[in-house]
């Protein structure tokens, strides 16, 4: 009598209840040692924004070749130190959730769909062998097709012109719209610039760029059959070099040195 | 049963009643997993686990499954194996995970893991139907590493990113054959594959469903005919 209603729903109830307890047991259990992975891999892609990752050295070692640094969204001040928090394990992803860490983006200006915004930043600095500044790290985010694309971002001491650009965690499809992770167009970034007379020029075009446009510096191939992620990567770029993103922090940087 | 029995089980899906080869299963892997070869072996040990273990548990309960219900069942029970190994992969091969990406999760929808749960486990008992599975992953699995050595050897010049044929771009003298990176050189490579075993074995090929008929051959023209 294996086809009555009940014993049917008693089976299906049974098997689902089994599966389930093994799915969040196994999901529980590992959560440690992949988010311990998450964070190399997120070093690891911080190290190659720089352009200064060797796969054969140890990523902590190679970790403090970098200085971090808060950013103060408010006044656009770079701090070693903010409040007692430890700007070695601080996560602005995770504060920009935190109720009194963040503010909510006034729609109008939320172009990227960042939607919280961290109060408090953290970006990296790599400085050459002077002790003079070489390249900044930034960390952006931005609605792709899926969900939210995250990574990082370098621009040269001209605070200018782009260096690297990484993404460490996206959702988009794999051929399409992830082909942010192609080397080849990573590699398209190296040289761009971002502002033209002091406007956010940057833009990931549709198709190939004409290198005889004098355009050509402001803009990068497309994603053929990615247009919604191309698209947001260029707004994620044209937000956070925006106002509300980190053009103050780069004036203000740009006095200091 | 005797030991015989298992052995059959376990060896003939490697050639014989392969599953990619002779049932044409689990190709869209195939396809996408196989240009590097130690991505690929990840690929092979998740599927081989997968099949074998959906295997077991489906046989086990195998005569408390309701008809109505039982795809759904099999289904409940492979996902949740699935899942289990992609979280598995995450924690502790990270670089591989990312680089299977989707194809991890895939499994579920592999014909052969389905297919075995059917064709087998649904009938047999639970030791010979992990068995079953067991030959049936390795069977994947010889194909998959087959292409992916030749893929990557030849598309890359290396095997398990150790450098075997010096490229040009690197100042050897292989030029890499680009075409094997891309996925459609697995349906070329499986195809070659497929004509070897069954020129090898014949009875595996399949009868023709219908058979073509005669000619129909124009009356013979004479010479003087054609030159009028």
């Amino acid at each position: 009598m294996n086809d009555s209603i009940l014993k049917t729903l008693t089976v299906s109830f049974a098997v689902c209840l089994f599966c389930s307890l093994i799915v969040s047991f196994a999901a529980v259990s590992l959560r440690d040692a992949q988010n311990l992975n998450k964070l190399n891999d997120q070093k690891m892609k911080i190290l190659k924004t720089a352009a200064i990752y060797d796969p054969t050295e140890l990523i902590e070692n190679q970790f403090t070749r970098l200085t971090p640094k808060f950013v103060d969204f408010s006044n656009g001040l770079l701090l070693d130190e903010f409040d007692g928090l430890d700007l070695e394990t601080y996560d602005p992803v995770y504060f920009s959730k935190q109720a009194g860490f963040s503010t909510p983006i006034p729609a109008d200006l939320d172009i990227a769909v960042v939607k919280n915004k961290e109060k408090l930043g953290k970006i990296y600095l790599l400085k050459d062998e002077n002790n003079e500044l070489e390249k900044i790290i930034l960390p952006i985010r931005g609605y792709g097709l899926w969900g939210t694309l995250f990574g990082y971002i370098a621009i040269d001491k001209d605070l200018n012109t782009i260096r690297g650009l990484e993404f460490y965690e996206h959702k988009e499809t794999p051929g399409l719209g992830g082909e942010v992770d192609n080397p080849k167009w990573k590699a398209l970034w190296n040289g761009k610039k971002i502002y033209k007379d002091g406007e956010i020029k940057i833009t990931v075009i549709k198709g190939k760029v004409d290198l005889s446009n004098k355009m050509s510096d402001y803009q990068v191939d497309g994603l053929s059959g990615a247009t919604l992620t191309s698209r947001g990567v260029t707004n994620m770029l044209a937000f956070w070099f925006s106002e509300s993103g980190y053009r103050e922090i780069l004036t203000k940087i740009n006095y200091d040195s | 049963m005797t030991v015989k029995r298992y052995k059959e089980v376990l060896i003939k899906p490697l050639i014989e009643e392969n599953p990619i080869t002779l049932q044409i299963l689990g190709i869209c892997s195939a396809l996408a997993v196989t240009s590097n070869l130690s991505v690929t072996l990840v690929m092979c040990v998740a599927l081989t686990s997968v099949v074998s273990f959906s295997n077991l548990f489906i046989s086990v309960i195998r005569n408390y499954i309701p008809s109505s219900v039982r795809i759904i069942v099999q289904m409940t029970i492979i996902a949740s194996l699935v899942i289990v190994v992609d979280e598995l992969l995450k924690a502790y091969d990270y670089e591989t995970s990312k680089k299977l990406t989707v194809f991890v999760g895939l499994i579920i929808t592999n014909c052969i893991v389905m297919g075995r749960a059917e064709a087998f486990a649904m009938k047999e008992k639970p030791f010979i139907s992990f068995i079953d599975g067991l030959g049936n992953g390795l069977g994947y699995s010889v194909i998959l590493i087959a292409v992916a050595v030749v893929r990557e050897l030849f598309g890359t010049g290396t095997l398990m990113g150790y450098e075997i044929l010096p490229l040009v771009s690197n100042g050897g003298w292989y030029p890499a054959n680009n075409l094997l990176l891309l996925p459609p050189s697995s349906f070329i490579l499986i195809g070659l594959m497929i004509w070897g075993i069954r020129s090898y074995k014949s009875d595996q090929v399949e009868v023709n469903e219908f058979k073509l008929s005669q000619h129909a051959t124009a009356p013979d023209l004479t010479k003087r005919e054609l030159n009028a």
